[in-house]
């Protein structure tokens, strides 16, 4: 155990250099990470306005108080490793990472978490800006707001394993951009990104509520604007769970598979 | 007449290339419909609850977004890989290959290299403008015909401007990819119609980062509600632009000391 907390606290250094080393990085990336929620919730807020004042519900402060959220909760959730892999594989770099002693996913892990630390104050603030400028109509639940803490965990926790595992498919093919893409679109779709999941389709919903997507963007964000029964909320941390489980039982197989396949072409 | 043979040069020489990893155009294909039929299936959701949005229609929409992945997939397609090439090139000293050369030496950093399969956002971004057009029907007459291709060749030359003159201030600065991807993510935005921005935003679309006047302003012609002094201003900023870039060019080519070669 101690061991591995050594390995987060050196990740830790790392990362924090390499951030500082790449700052106009950081810039474009938190352009796509605020431009996103922004254009939606730009959207929907025209949308309410030209039907009178509110749609499905939402007013346009509520929109705006749905795609801040959101882009906070995106941000915390998010992982950047399928682009990674398909570099790691084709490069050969992962194969110093296998020669360490513990599995290369605890410094990914540290490295996200760094750059979350680095970064949250930074969306903090353009969130805080975003807040003055439309108005979002924000009245949080005391006991939404703690069931918050643990929600938003389990999202960031099956987010990583379903991304990680997701971008092992570099094993196989290095041609990962268009299986990327079609997880990001779905994304989109199912995690609420594009609209609150309330205002899309039945069918839509209902397999939103099976696949991964919503429960770890869009249910911490309505569960944080206080939108959802207890009930709701219960299913939702069982759903959570369940994801969990697969996806470790997924991660497990499918990186001993990809081993087996990998054959460190280029280091 | 002699530029578009060059042109098209470039274009045959580009092809040649690419032609020899025929698997990326599937891929290239797979990935636009996906783009494309997550933008259309947005728009689907939005319009099922209003029927007009900001005063546009749901076809009118449609055009815009047709706009944005014809303009997007030219970009692609050949100024984007151009200007990233032109950087390479002052960083590694291999412009001087293209300075030598007996042409003007700006038309050939544009063009020197075309990613052909980026064709399938144009061929797509088309498409649905033609669908676009047919739901539009009759309310499409001559002259919005005309304000159209007005508006976006006004567009095509501010945007290229605007890239040129980001590629060229590798002349003077080594890190400039950076900003190539800024106007990348920015350019997003385009595919709403920028009057829907707040006043702020609509600014930096139109004058910092001009996506407005590539997407928004060609559609906006088709809906018939371009007036003579936005196009005017299209052009005012075009020509601004194309001579700024113009300046940029000539004075980094002379800073240009071909240092790695």
């Amino acid at each position: 155990m101690r061991g591995i907390a050594d390995i987060y606290a050196q990740q830790f250094k790392v990362t924090l250099a390499s951030f500082i080393q790449y700052r106009a990085a950081l810039v474009i990336w938190l352009i796509g990470h605020v431009l996103e929620p922004l254009i939606y919730l730009v959207v929907w807020s025209t949308v309410s306005r030209s039907t009178g004042g509110s749609v499905g519900g939402f007013t346009a402060a509520d929109f705006a108080a749905y795609f801040i959220v959101l882009m906070i909760v995106n941000h915390l959730t998010y992982t950047w490793i399928m682009y990674e892999y398909e570099y790691r594989v084709r490069q050969g770099t992962l194969s110093p990472e296998l020669l360490r002693p513990v599995h290369p996913i605890h410094s990914d892990i540290a490295d996200n978490i760094t750059s979350k630390l680095i970064t949250l104050p930074g969306m903090l603030a353009i969130a805080a800006l975003m807040s003055l400028i439309f108005r979002p109509a924000f009245h949080p639940v005391p006991w939404a707001a703690a069931a918050f803490v643990p929600v938003v965990l389990l999202a960031f926790i099956v987010r990583f394993l379903v991304e990680w595992t997701l971008a092992l498919a570099a094993f196989w093919t290095t041609r990962v951009s268009a299986l990327n893409q079609m997880y990001f679109m779905a994304m989109l779709f199912f995690s609420g990104q594009i609209a609150p999941l309330e205002l899309l389709p039945h069918p839509v919903r209902v397999i939103a509520f099976v696949l991964p997507f919503r429960w770890t963007v869009g249910f911490p964000t309505e569960l944080l604007l206080g939108r959802l029964t207890p009930g709701q909320v219960l299913a939702g941390m069982g759903m959570q769970f369940a994801w969990l489980a697969v996806g470790l039982v997924l991660m497990r197989f499918v990186w001993r598979a990809g081993l087996k396949v990998y054959s460190a072409v280029g280091a | 007449m002699r530029y578009l043979r060059l042109f098209l040069v470039f274009f045959r020489v580009g092809v040649l290339g690419e032609l020899s990893y025929r698997s990326n155009f599937v891929m290239h294909l797979i990935e636009s419909i996906m783009e494309l039929g997550t933008a259309l299936a947005g728009l689907a959701v939005v319009f099922s609850y209003t029927s007009t949005l900001g005063g546009w229609r749901p076809a009118e929409i449609l055009a815009l977004v047709g706009v944005y992945f014809l303009v997007s997939g030219a970009i692609r397609m050949v100024i984007q890989p151009s200007m990233e090439r032109l950087i390479e090139g002052v960083h590694e000293g291999t412009l001087d290959f293209t300075l030598t050369k007996p042409e003007d030496a700006q038309l050939l950093v544009s063009i020197q290299r075309v990613e052909i399969w980026n064709i399938t956002d144009v061929v797509l971004g088309s498409g649905v403008l033609a669908v676009a057009l047919v739901r539009l029907g009759a309310n499409v007459g001559v002259s919005e015909a005309a304000g159209f291709a007005a508006a976006l060749a006004a567009g095509g030359i501010i945007v290229y401007s605007f890239w040129l003159m980001l590629a060229t201030l590798a002349f003077w600065f080594v890190r400039v990819e950076n900003m190539l991807m800024i106007f990348s993510s920015m350019y997003e935005a385009g595919r709403w119609p920028v009057g829907f921005y707040p006043r702020w935003l609509r600014f930096m679309l139109t004058f910092l980062i001009p996506v407005a006047f590539a997407t928004t302003v060609p559609a906006q012609a088709l809906a018939g509600r371009l007036s003579v002094s936005t196009l005017a201003g299209a052009y005012a900023l075009a020509a601004v632009l194309a001579v700024l870039s113009r300046a940029f060019w000539r004075v980094g080519v002379r800073r240009y000391s071909s240092a790695s070669s």
